[in-house]
């Protein structure tokens, strides 16, 4: 009876792990379908344009306020710790430091799975269960090529802008405790910063940022074609996909680093 | 000329498909009959390369398309409209963009003649002048037509209908029966495959049924075979009764 059970469980174990990985493979296959069809002709400009205008829309406010809020409260927080040195005047090179390198790609790519992922999703997880997705492979159309790629590029392009943003305006939310509660001498503040972070932080930070936005529209659209078994369906996708993505955006950005400050 | 060869199907332990011959012969109005979840839509997938069977083989003009790749399925795909069984007409996009997206995507034509083939499809249906509306200010009836005008536009060889008035009411019904039989008239050489568990309609619309059961052929004829058929699963699924061999669940 007990080897019995013992059995069944290892029979049971073995296929949960047969599956999973069957499902890993398809997910590389679908990766390497992506890829190989965003360099490759037809080009859908139209729709790419579409997705940009898409992901900046939803997402611009709420970068702009939560960049000027990380930068204003890192900063504040910094700037508390360096006072008792009698150095805040480098609280603004060390918070644009952490930004760049650090708080704006990862926040970015927390915020845009959040908005814009789940999104994605929700719509093509809608048109799978709702048979538009067949219906458009049996016109002969790719919906990889139709619908992935176009967000796929458009993340590419969209989410490393926004992760300038962040920086930027994070950056005058330290200026503004610097200077307004820490009485920082503009001129030092801005001195201090531009000898601390220099191109090499810029470029990491938005390396980051484009990794995280392969991530999010890979695994936001991965998650919605899957979709199976009407409006629950749609959002159990939603609810996987950008829990996925962001451990995935958690797991890469400890491996990114490691590579960034090592190499 | 369609031909499936010792097709099986299975979703796990569920065999949906069991060894399945059928033959759908050109020019025709074809119905698939059987009772709902014995594998109807699944044939059509099959056929249309959407999904793949486990064994067998499917024939279509001399060419086993169990074997061709994704890129060539996609090819091989543009020969069938399509018309699903809830219309799957894209909700983000107006009546037009919907019947216009086969055109844009698989023919060079000048934007006036796919608009004015648009048109066209759309008047044959009985809807011309809808292009400007969104599918979510459809009713059920209006989305099918407009589906069925998307099916027809790229003037396909096959045409599916899977369960094409299924929920309808009668009025309605019956026009899409007639839009069916207009259809497989008006347009030389394309044939019509329509899936559906209404045998009345059937006899009235079709020149061949094939009737599915457990994931094989029951019976394949003319509505006359049918009529007089003596197969106690034929006879029952023309009563409607309960009592009989085909059990419900
Ligand atoms: N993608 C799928 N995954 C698992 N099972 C499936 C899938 N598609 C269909 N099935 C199963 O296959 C069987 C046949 O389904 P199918 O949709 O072909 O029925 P049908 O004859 O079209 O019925 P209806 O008249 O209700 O549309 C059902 O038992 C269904 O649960
Ligand atoms: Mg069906």
């Amino acid at each position: 009876m007990v080897m019995r059970t013992a059995e069944l469980a290892v029979k049971w174990l073995g296929l949960e792990t047969t599956e999973r990985l069957v499902e890993i493979g398809k997910f590389f296959v679908y990766v390497g379908d992506v890829l190989n069809q965003s360099v490759r002709k037809p080009m859908r400009t139209s729709l790419v344009f579409q997705q940009l205008e898409f992901i900046g829309n939803q997402s611009l406010n709420i970068i702009l306020i939560t960049g000027f809020f990380t930068g204003a409260v890192f900063g504040l927080q910094i700037g508390g710790i360096f006072q008792i040195f009698k150095a805040e005047g480098l609280m603004g090179a060390a918070t644009a430091k952490a930004l760049t390198r650090e708080l704006a790609p990862l926040m970015t790519g927390f915020l845009i799975s959040g908005r814009v992922g789940s999104s994605m999703t929700a719509e093509l997880a809608t048109m799978r269960v709702s048979e538009q997705i067949d219906a458009m492979e049996a016109m002969g159309v790719d919906p990889v090529n139709y619908l992935v790629v176009p967000r796929f590029l458009a993340s590419l392009a969209m989410i490393p802008l926004l992760c300038v943003v962040f920086i930027f305006i994070g950056i005058i939310g330290a200026y503004m405790t610097g200077v307004g509660i820490f009485r920082v001498d503009v001129g030092i503040f801005i001195e201090k910063m531009t000898q601390i972070v220099n191109m090499t932080d810029i470029w990491n930070g938005l390396q980051k940022a484009a990794i995280f936005a392969v991530l999010i529209s890979l695994i936001a659209c991965h998650y919605g074609l899957r979709a199976s078994g009407g409006a629950k369906g749609v959002g159990i996708a939603t609810t996987n996909s950008v829990v996925v993505s962001l451990l995935a955006i958690l797991c890469c950005d400890v491996v990114i680093t490691y590579v960034q400050v090592k190499f | 000329m369609i031909e499936f060869k010792h097709v099986r199907k299975a979703f796990g332990r569920r065999v949906v498909l069991d060894d399945l011959d059928l033959v759908i012969p050109p020019g025709k109005i074809t119905f698939i009959i059987g009772k709902s979840g014995e594998g109807k839509s699944v044939t059509i997938k099959n056929l249309m390369g959407l999904m793949h069977p486990d064994a067998g083989q499917i024939i279509v003009d001399g060419e086993d398309i169990t074997r061709l790749d994704e890129e060539k399925l996609q090819v091989y795909r543009r020969k069938f409209g399509m018309l699903f069984q809830n219309a799957a007409l894209f909700d983000s996009m107006s009546v037009g963009e919907n019947v216009i997206f086969p055109l844009r995507e698989h023919t060079r034509l000048p934007l006036p003649a796919m608009l004015e083939r648009v048109e066209e499809v759309l008047t044959m249906v009985g809807l011309p002048g809808i292009q400007h509306k969104f599918p979510t200010e459809l009713s059920t009836g209006e989305k099918k037509r407009v589906g069925l005008a998307r099916a027809l536009v790229t003037k396909p060889k096959f045409i599916l209908y899977d369960e094409p008035t299924t929920g309808m009411d009668p009025l309605v019904s019956e026009m899409i029966d007639g839009l069916i039989v207009q259809v497989n008239r008006d347009v030389p050489g394309v044939s019509s495959i329509v899936i559906s568990h209404d045998l009345k309609a059937a006899l009235a619309t079709a020149e061949n049924i094939v009737m599915l059961y457990h994931g094989r052929v029951t019976l394949a004829g003319s509505p006359k075979d049918f009529r007089e058929s003596k197969d106690p699963v034929v006879r029952q699924f023309f009563s409607g009764s309960v009592e009989g061999p085909m059990e419900f669940l």
